[in-house]
């Protein structure tokens, strides 16, 4: 037997860059080769966006100051991040169908990093999401939305927003790795998406919820999120309303999101080593 | 050196041994085949040897380099084109193989050029901006063994090459795995078909259960089995009387399967005429009678008395998955 004296080979960090782009371009390519891909995801953000704030915003009162208390204003900002949530799954879906058709058994077969193959697709979904959140921004617009504050604190809201659905994209991964199938896959995505989504202040704020629920939709990270999102974008007088200061809010979405980041990503690569395609 | 080394592989799913103390080594430069029937435990020695999968016990390297110490070092030497292409429908061929290069570490230019080489060699120039989803099943083959040899890879896996793609598709594929051979590639191969092995194999390793069962060159193992065989079915009526001429010219009784009868055919043709003429002569007409090829199951037959068993043991959900399409 041939003894290998020789250390373990790693990828270097700039070889683990360029394959991150090699990957995230295959995939980006994706989305734009399968148009219908891009119209349903598209397509989805806006419906919620449209029923929202027809079906429901007549009856709901958010209770922000006069003058800012417009339904649109406070829906925006959440719709952004539940948009963000829900389009997170497409990293399940897409990572078990690349398992299915042998792609990442190819990948895993290469001497590249194996995290390219993960970062290369939570990547590709963050770009599309970005592709999202711009229709979606023409679509508040055409509905009364406004940047009270200006354009470029919306566009850091924007940001928080996409941060946080490329967080996601990693529990995406790890739920997607382990469940193996689309179709398990899609169904286990939303299982923690919904408690999180509608159990927070996307839709209403969470001051008219039970005591109990309350005390989790204020800490759990979508409300933070969707407040820091909302701290950005309404008017400057209804600020006081979230109960904390524009820049507490950001840190925390900030901490929520490296959190997610730090715990999701190692597990994904974990579940990706072991994943026997 | 030997492109491949492995000591007692043992790999377990559950209960099902799938490798049971697999040994085999080959030199660098030759093409070893690996024969045997579906869940014999090829595809699973082939995800071991590519670092897909890990071993449970046993050691293993690839051009001296240790697959359990070095997976990364092991990706670096080894090309895999696996039981199903896995190329991407939405991009283009050229695309395809392209990407794979850049994951190689090749340069942009130097993936480009080696994608047309490679395109070009494997008969795909022409077809090589179409997106894949446009392709036949045999194309899809061609181009995943293009990716895989765009990295010049030191040892090439090849599992199942040709399964389930059409004939004409399958000699094209011959040809372009005998042409690679030609240029010094280190092959190995897994098939169940023995023409297979036969046509493209140096060495073959006959694996069933989980274990090597025989190993030697594509004539020894024709010599243990005779080569040729003459196969005849009769009526019922005729069967005593079919088995003695036969077992008058074999000197030993006919291998009967089904309703057919056998004999090895050591002097081809020339046996074939005297079973003819034995068979007159006792005024027996044989429904049908041929001078055939051996195939796995009379490799089996002999090697281990039974036929070759095909039996689905999938690695996985998602194998099952693919197999389906």
């Amino acid at each position: 037997m041939t003894t290998d004296v020789r250390p373990r080979t790693r990828v270097p960090l700039r070889n683990a860059v360029t394959h991150t782009a090699v990957i995230t371009k295959r995939n980006v390519l994706r989305f734009i080769r399968i148009p219908q891909l891009l119209l349903f995801s598209t397509v989805q953000p806006v419906m919620f966006l449209l029923l929202f704030n027809f079906v429901f915003g007549g009856a709901i009162t958010t209770g922000t100051p006069a003058g800012s208390d417009q339904y649109i204003n406070w829906l925006m900002p959440g719709i952004l991040v539940q948009s963000a949530a829900f389009g997170a799954t497409a990293t399940a879906l897409g990572l078990t169908e690349d398992l299915g058709a042998g792609v990442i058994d190819r990948f895993r077969s290469l001497p590249i990093a194996r995290s390219a193959v993960l970062a290369g697709r939570t990547l590709a979904d963050l770009v599309r999401n970005t592709f999202v959140f711009s229709l979606m921004l023409v679509v508040g617009y055409l509905m009364g939305w406004r940047f009270e504050q200006g354009f470029w604190k919306m566009a850091v809201g924007f940001g928080v927003a996409l941060l946080f659905g490329y967080s996601f994209s990693w529990v995406m991964a790890a739920i997607g790795l382990a469940v193996k199938t689309p179709e398990a896959a899609q169904a286990a995505g939303f299982l923690p998406i919904f408690p999180l989504v509608f159990a927070s202040s996307i839709f209403v704020p969470t001051s008219s919820m039970p005591d109990w629920l309350q005390t989790f939709a204020e800490f759990q990270p979508i409300t933070v999120v969707a407040n820091t999102v909302r701290s950005l974008m309404i008017p400057e007088e209804a600020l006081g309303f979230l109960g904390l200061d524009q820049g507490t809010l950001i840190l925390q979405s900030l901490a929520w999101i490296a959190a997610i980041i730090a715990v999701f990503a190692p597990l994904s690569v974990r579940q990706y080593k072991r994943a026997v395609g | 050196m030997n492109a491949v080394e492995t000591h007692n592989i043992v790999k377990t799913f559950g209960d099902i041994r799938a490798l049971d103390g697999v040994s085999i080594q080959f030199e660098e430069g030759i093409v070893y085949g690996l024969l045997g029937p579906n869940g014999a435990g090829k595809t699973t020695l082939i995800r071991v040897l590519t670092t897909l999968l890990k071993p449970d016990s046993g050691s293993a390297s690839v051009v001296g380099v240790d697959l359990i110490a070095d997976p990364v070092g092991v990706r670096r030497k080894v090309g895999l084109a696996g039981q199903f292409a896995a190329v991407d429908e939405y991009q283009t061929g050229r695309e395809n193989v392209e990407m794979v290069g850049r994951l190689y570490n090749l340069s942009k230019a130097e993936a480009r050029s080696r994608a047309d080489d490679v395109l070009e060699r494997i008969r795909l120039a022409d077809d090589a901006d179409r997106q894949v989803k446009t392709y036949s099943g045999g194309m899809r083959r061609k181009l995943d063994l293009a990716a895989s040899m765009v990295g010049r890879p030191e040892v090439l896996f090849l599992d199942e090459p040709t399964t389930g793609i059409d004939p004409a598709s399958r000699i094209d594929l011959w040809d372009l795995i005998a042409e690679m051979v030609e240029g010094g590639t280190t092959l190995l191969l897994t098939t169940q078909y023995l023409e297979e092995a036969d046509r493209l194999a140096d060495r073959i390793g006959v694996i069933d259960h989980g274990k090597l069962i025989a190993e030697g060159t594509s004539d020894e193992l024709k010599a243990t089995l005779g080569g040729d065989v003459v196969e005849i079915h009769v009526h019922d009526d005729d069967r005593a009387l079919a088995v003695e001429c036969l077992t008058r010219i074999a000197g030993e009784e006919p291998t009967a399967q089904g309703a057919s009868l056998s004999i090895p055919a050591p002097d081809g043709s020339r046996t074939l005429t005297a079973v003819v003429r034995e068979l007159d002569s006792a005024a027996i007409e044989p429904r049908d009678i041929a001078l055939r090829k051996p195939t796995l199951n009379d490799v089996f037959l002999t090697l281990t008395g039974h036929k070759a068993e095909n039996k689905d043991r999938p690695v996985s959900a998602a194998s099952r998955r693919r197999g389906r399409n």
